[in-house]
């Protein structure tokens, strides 16, 4: 019976298997390849380089400007997106004044929990198209518009949002923010919904008050969720392409001057706009090393031992 | 939950539990998600199949040998012009040689293209342009395009005793010359500069400006009537070049030009035109004359407030009344100005920035060259310049003669053609940089939208300018291009 498990495993797997190796695996070998050349992405004429990419991206400020960006972005976002939705779940779920009943919501939860999941179903485009009427930089813009409305802006000097070196990329920060935050409040709150009650109702017996429920119940059950959402956001953080790329000025965004560029969108560019295809390669082989890493570290460092319920 | 390990009835190999098992492969799957686009952005596939299409023996009406019933298959930069033109010019083909057309009309030229001439299966006819044109000195050296020699010796479909390349208004040809040979069409003739309302300029009764400060007092006025003086297309800085540019050239003469455009180790600093020019530009900025909120605006956003009459003058070329013609009032008025002057200046007010703009070319790999070939040869005919002056307001570089009498151009490109007549041939400049050198062009561009927002000075531009030249200078040896 055991013996014959294996091929039955395995013919079921020969083609998932099959398809990964021809569309994952194999564009990744020939993107490390080609970053060991000069390839134009006009054709399939190259000459080997060796390590010359590599060399110049060392020496190349914009891209360590962009990798800079990148590591703002992954400190900020994930945990600004992880305590904002934690918060929200926690009370969506458990953060009422417990009535007869012990656990429940704050009043109007079901509400809330549609509401913040909303920004979930717009696409990374419309996203866009909305908080390009949000930033606009003249007084038609909805944050000036409503500054300038109410007597704190000024007409003939109006902020430029997204064309501000200290700003652009906070104003990114927070679209990441708004958009994500609802899906994991949804994800956490799933999360939450399946820890036992008595749990919550011995805690609340034993005296506790929200901060302790949360620090010390939920949080601890929750740690695998977290962790998981952590990762998923690191690399959303890593990436970033669309949403800088159609929101902030330059060719594939990254703009002004390279105050908002990413490694993605410095990539793009020299991938398309300056032809230098094999170079870019070598950006996205670096970006595939970091996201790794990034990955791995989470994994491991948050390794904790898990509670059985 | 049944995850415990030990309970599912088989051994456990090692310690990985099938949660565990899991997890692992979702973290590992979840980090392809952001690369792989990227990754498999650059991985190209294998060559393409080559069945070339059939061809007839080749005679004065079909010089190129076009059979019937083959497919043609044209990609259309979707810009300012619109691509309602190509469709008629497709219509016409179709009509004439048979087989079926295919038309995409799309802005993200090379997000389209580079995976089909990697793989070695192009369009047959590629209008390459806009913000992401495939650069064209790329696809020369790479050997994509077909030498259109043949198309200049072809015979005009209007008067076969003529060439085409007798037709074509001067400049045409070197435009389109890499290494010695043509290999673009570059189809519209179009012109830069300011632009404004006419409306607007009665309204207040100003005249039109000869000199920089004369501009200048008009912005001022405006400032004090509530309008901003200038607009600029703030989120491309490539329209404020126009300006910049423009005014270096004037100031300086075809001199300063060919110093930008062959990278010459005084192009911005020690070139004293240039540091004129940007400190003149920058009094706009200084004395607070742009149109608040221009400098981040959509090329479309700040000229649509331009067309509210928000702004006096806004920088742009020829295809602006066509981008616009939904957004403007119908008593707009929109009129050409060339760039005023500065004192002393090389060339004379006239002097205007005009060429050959809108590269077509025909991929050496494409399935149906000839039938690329006599598509370009169309363009070139009344027939073709007829439809290209209905549809998209504008003219061809085979010039008004070939436009049909019943069609009216609107009137803004009127008065830029009216413009560009008051200028002799010889006293028309263009730049090429741009198109030469795409970083170097980007690098400007960026310092552009930093003067703008006056987050540097002037000394600072020209530095970063001439950083970037230097920088190029420094990757093409062979300095001299042209």
């Amino acid at each position: 019976m055991h013996r014959k498990k294996y091929p039955f495993i395995a013919g079921f797997l020969v083609l998932p298997v099959g398809l990964y190796v021809l569309l994952v695996i194999w564009p990744y070998l020939q993107t490390i390849s080609y970053s060991f050349t000069d390839w134009s992405g006009a054709s399939q004429n190259f000459n080997f380089v060796g390590l010359d990419n590599y060399k110049d991206l060392a020496n190349d400020d914009v891209f360590i400007k962009a990798l800079q960006h990148n590591a703002l972005l992954l400190v900020l976002v994930p945990t600004l997106t992880i305590l904002l939705s934690l918060f929200f779940a926690f009370m969506v779920n458990v953060g009422g004044r417990g009535g007869a009943g012990g656990v429940s919501g704050v009043k109007g939860s079901a509400f809330y929990r549609v509401i913040f999941f909303f920004p979930q179903v717009l696409s990374i485009a419309i996203l866009a198209i909305l908080f390009k009427a949000v930033y606009r930089g003249d007084d038609s813009g909805l944050i000036n518009g409503t500054l300038q409305a109410v007597g704190l802006g000024d007409k003939n000097n109006p902020t430029e949002w997204l064309n501000d070196p200290d700003l652009v990329l906070w104003c990114i920060v927070f679209v990441m923010i708004w958009a994500g935050a609802g899906f994991y409040m949804v994800l956490f709150s799933a999360a939450m919904q399946s820890i036992p009650k008595d749990i919550y109702e011995a805690a609340l017996l034993d005296g506790a008050g929200r901060f302790q429920t949360f620090f010390r119940v939920t949080l601890p059950l929750l740690w695998e969720t977290i962790q998981t959402a952590w990762v998923f956001l690191a690399i959303l953080s890593m990436d970033a392409f669309l949403l800088i790329s159609t929101l902030t000025s330059q060719d594939f965004g990254g703009g002004p001057d390279h105050s908002s560029e990413v490694i993605s969108t410095y990539l793009m560019r020299n991938f398309q706009t300056y032809s230098k295809s094999g170079y870019a390669c070598a950006m996205g082989v670096v970006m595939l090393l970091l996201t790794l890493i990034v990955s791995i570290v989470t994994l491991r460092l948050s390794r904790r031992d898990r509670i059985e319920f | 939950m049944g995850s415990t390990p030990g309970t599912s009835g088989r051994p456990e190999a090692s310690g990985v539990g099938r949660r565990d098992l899991i997890k692992r492969a979702a973290a590992l799957g979840i980090i392809s998600v952001p690369t792989m686009g990227f990754l498999s952005a650059c991985a190209s596939g294998g060559g393409g199949d080559n069945d070339k299409a059939k061809t007839v023996k080749k005679t004065k009406d079909n010089p190129f040998g076009v059979a019937k019933d083959n497919d043609l298959d044209v990609f259309i930069f979707k810009g300012g012009y619109g691509d309602d033109y190509a469709k008629a010019w497709e219509a016409s083909y179709e009509k004439k040689y048979g087989g079926s057309v295919a038309h995409s009309g799309e802005q993200d030229v090379t997000g389209k293209l580079q995976p089909r001439f990697n793989k070695g299966n192009p369009p047959d006819v590629v209008d390459d342009s806009g913000s992401k044109k495939m650069k064209l000195d790329t696809l020369h050296k790479e050997g994509h395009l077909t030498d259109l020699t043949q198309l200049l010796d072809a015979p005009s479909i209007d008067d076969p005793s003529k060439k085409i390349r007798d037709i074509m208004l001067p400049g045409t040809i070197e435009q389109g010359t890499f290494g010695g040979k043509f290999h673009a069409l570059f189809y519209v003739y179009a012109t830069w500069g300011l632009w404004y309302s006419n409306k607007l300029f009665k309204k207040h009764g100003w005249e039109v400006p000869k000199t920089w400060d004369q501009m200048l007092d008009i912005m001022k006025d405006a400032k004090s009537k509530g309008i901003g003086g200038l607009a600029h297309q703030g989120k491309y800085p490539y329209y404020m070049n126009i300006v910049i540019m423009d005014l270096i050239a004037k100031t300086g003469g075809m001199d300063a030009v060919k110093a930008i455009d062959n990278l010459d180790k005084k192009a911005f600093v020690g070139n004293p035109a240039a540091e004129r020019a940007i400190e003149a530009v920058y009094e706009i900025v200084e004395k607070g004359l742009l149109m608040p909120g221009t400098n981040s605006l959509e090329h479309t956003e700040a000229q649509t407030k331009w067309n509210e009459y928000k702004a006096v003058f806004i920088p742009s070329g020829s295809w602006l009344e066509n981008e616009q013609a939904k957004q403007t009032p119908d008593d707009f008025e929109m009129t050409f100005l060339p760039l005023p002057l500065l004192p002393d200046s090389k060339m004379k007010l006239h002097a205007v920035r005009t060429g050959a703009d809108e590269p077509f070319i025909v991929p050496s790999k494409a399935k149906n060259v000839p039938g690329g070939l006599e598509f370009l040869r169309r363009m070139l005919s009344k027939e073709g310049a007829t439809a290209f002056a209905k549809e998209a307001s504008s003219l061809s570089v085979i010039g008004p003669e070939y436009v049909d009498k019943s069609v009216q151009l609107r009137p803004g490109i009127k008065t830029a053609l009216a413009a560009v007549d008051a200028c002799p041939v010889d006293e028309r400049f263009n730049f090429r940089y741009s198109e030469w050198y795409g970083e170097m062009d980007v690098s400007i561009q960026n310092a552009t939208g930093e003067l703008m927002a006056k987050r540097i000075t002037p000394k600072k531009w020209l530095e970063r300018c001439q950083a970037a030249v230097d920088k190029e200078a420094e990757k093409n040896p062979d300095t001299k291009r042209k």
